[in-house]
């Protein structure tokens, strides 16, 4: 555990660091503003809520702000020749993997609690379900996780931040369109509507697991595909990352 | 400390490091010379447990660095080749994280880090962010890192690249003098280091060790170990030949003149047994010699006769 801390450590001073942790801040927060009150029309629709005018909108945003925090951690390790030096000491190579995606998740986190003057805006507003909108906040961090965890597998993959940017994107866009309606139907029309293979496409999506999450509930088979999301992505990070010392 | 056996590593179909064995033991310092290429950093990277063996076993202070790779790393301090640090943070960040990960705490760590930071001469740059460093700075910020937990095992891939004369000498002193108690190895092809710093020399060419010995014992293999270099005043360059060509020892001899001077070497037969001197004093008594010395032998001709055995001959000329 006190390899794991002092790697997370280390990676959450290198973003404060350097402009890309502020940048990534203000750009999030002004995002979520301009889309909750213009956008998603949060004064008109009058309702004690946020899932539709505020929470709506992230599973799009995390498709091109979490990879361009996830793209520089193992990419940039390569480029500059510190993996050598981060893989030659006594530690296992999970402890690094675990605490450089512990870094950025925590930080990615930090992004979000910073939104919480909507939350005291609703809450002066009207009094909303704070419970729902707890729930909603930990769905919302758990697909960061995972959009953050794919970002890593494409970090790994390649010594250039942007070819590991692009295909981080393409890659959450897939877990974002696997439950977008016109998608649905376009995937019926091709399957010649066989049911079990939209369904197992559609499981993949994050936005079916994060509705749950904006009504209020935290239902346990979503929280663990979010986990099982950052788990896979991890050790198969870890097995790129095994490859390439190998071959 | 260090024992490697039979160590190989294939890349695709290339043989970068084949069948390699040596050790190393503690108060030794072992230079690790090369061309470029001959597979000097793969061989350090399979030391350090960066990159796994094809085949062959290293053990590090009786760690596999295979097998048990934690305790064996908790021995070692590595400098890789390019001397990589964290380029967003400053040097004092770099060196807390170095000395955190190698498990110091609180008190230990600062005397840790304030060591380093003098032994390296960081002072001036110790708030500096990495990337602002010019490259002798950046090169002494890895090798701290690679002494902050004072290992027994050090592994050096070219620690003088990169840096002024002056900073060479004292890296290299800091060297020698850390190699009274550890076990070093380091690479380089800069060969008078090898004379500076080495207790034991091993080169290495096309992955495979061609010769393995101390300083003195390499210089021994080169032609002009023993060779005998004099300079005559007023006598011809033939008759000087002619008459030295009769020695029993003399293997071939070179002359050059400059002037009325002649500058003649004598290579022996063998070398070492001092015969030759003795030969060369006895047939030119009378004459009127300027100036009289045995070569020692040197180092770069050795190594390129090892490593470039076609070209070396025609160079020595």
């Amino acid at each position: 555990m006190g390899n794991i801390k002092t790697i997370a450590k280390r990676e959450l001073l290198a973003y404060f660091s350097s402009p890309v942790a502020y940048v990534f801040i203000v750009i999030f927060l002004l995002l979520n503003g301009f889309f909750t009150f213009m956008i998603g029309g949060f004064f008109e629709r009058g309702e004690a809520s946020l899932a539709n005018s505020f929470f709506m909108w992230h599973p799009w945003f995390y498709l091109f702000l979490v990879p361009a925090v996830g793209m520089r951690l193992w990419a940039d390790e390569r480029r500059v020749g510190t993996l050598e030096l981060l893989l030659t000491m006594p530690i296992a190579p999970w402890e690094a993997i675990v605490g450089k995606f512990l870094a950025s998740w925590l930080f990615l986190g930090l992004a979000l609690v910073l939104t919480f003057p909507v939350v005291l805006t609703v809450n002066h507003l009207g009094s909303p379900d704070n419970g729902v909108i707890f729930a909603a906040y930990v769905g919302s961090w758990l697909m960061a996780g995972a959009y953050l965890a794919v970002s890593c597998i494409t970090s790994a993959i390649t010594r250039s931040q942007v070819v590991s940017f692009i295909i981080s994107v393409v890659a959450c866009l897939f877990l974002i369109l696997a439950g977008f309606p016109p998608v649905i139907n376009l995937l019926q029309n091709l399957t010649n509507n066989w049911q079990w293979l939209v369904d197992v496409i559609t499981s993949f999506s994050v936005i079916t697991h994060f509705e749950g999450f904006q009504k209020g509930v935290l239902d346990s088979r979503d929280i663990i595909f979010f986990l099982s999301v950052i788990g896979f992505s991890l050790f198969t990070t870890s097995v790129i990352l095994r490859t390439h010392r190998t071959s | 400390m260090i024992n490697v056996e039979n160590l190989t590593k294939i890349f695709g179909t290339k043989r970068a490091v084949d069948g390699v064995s040596f050790t190393v033991a503690r108060g030794e310092v072992l230079g690790f010379l090369g061309p470029n290429g001959a597979g000097k950093s793969t061989t350090m990277r399979m030391l350090t447990g960066f990159l796994p063996p094809t085949s062959g076993k290293v053990t590090v202070g009786g760690f596999d660095i295979t097998e048990n790779p934690i305790p064996a790393k908790k021995l070692l301090g590595y400098l890789p080749e390019s001397a990589p640090a964290y380029t967003d943070m400053t040097v004092h960040g770099f060196l807390d994280f170095a000395a955190e990960i190698r498990g110091l705490r609180g008190d230990a760590k600062k005397t840790a880090i304030s060591r380093v930071v003098e032994l390296c001469f960081l002072n001036t740059v110790l708030h500096q962010n990495v990337d602002t460093l010019s490259k002798g700075y950046r090169h002494r910020t890895c090798f701290a890192q690679s002494i902050i937990h004072d290992p027994q095992i050090l592994v050096l891939d070219e620690p003088t690249d990169g840096l002024d004369p002056n900073q060479k000498h004292e890296i290299r002193q800091l060297i020698r003098k850390m190699g009274e108690t550890k076990a070093i190895i380091f690479s380089t092809h800069i060969l008078e280091e090898v004379d500076a710093v080495c207790s034991r020399a091993i080169i290495i060419d096309r992955g495979a060790i061609v010769a393995n010995g101390t300083p003195a014992e390499l210089r021994r293999k080169s032609e002009w170990a023993g060779a005998v270099t004099l300079r005559i005043q007023g006598v011809a360059a033939g008759a000087v030949q002619e008459k030295l060509n009769q020695l029993r020892s003399a293997k071939k001899i070179s002359t050059a003149t400059d002037g009325n001077r002649v500058t003649v070497t004598v290579f022996p037969r063998t070398a070492g047994d001092g015969d030759l001197t003795r030969e060369v004093i006895a047939a030119t008594s009378g004459w009127p010699v300027e100036e009289l010395r045995t070569e020692e032998g040197r180092l770069d001709e050795v190594f390129r006769s090892i490593t470039m055995p076609d070209t070396a001959g025609k160079e020595t000329k």
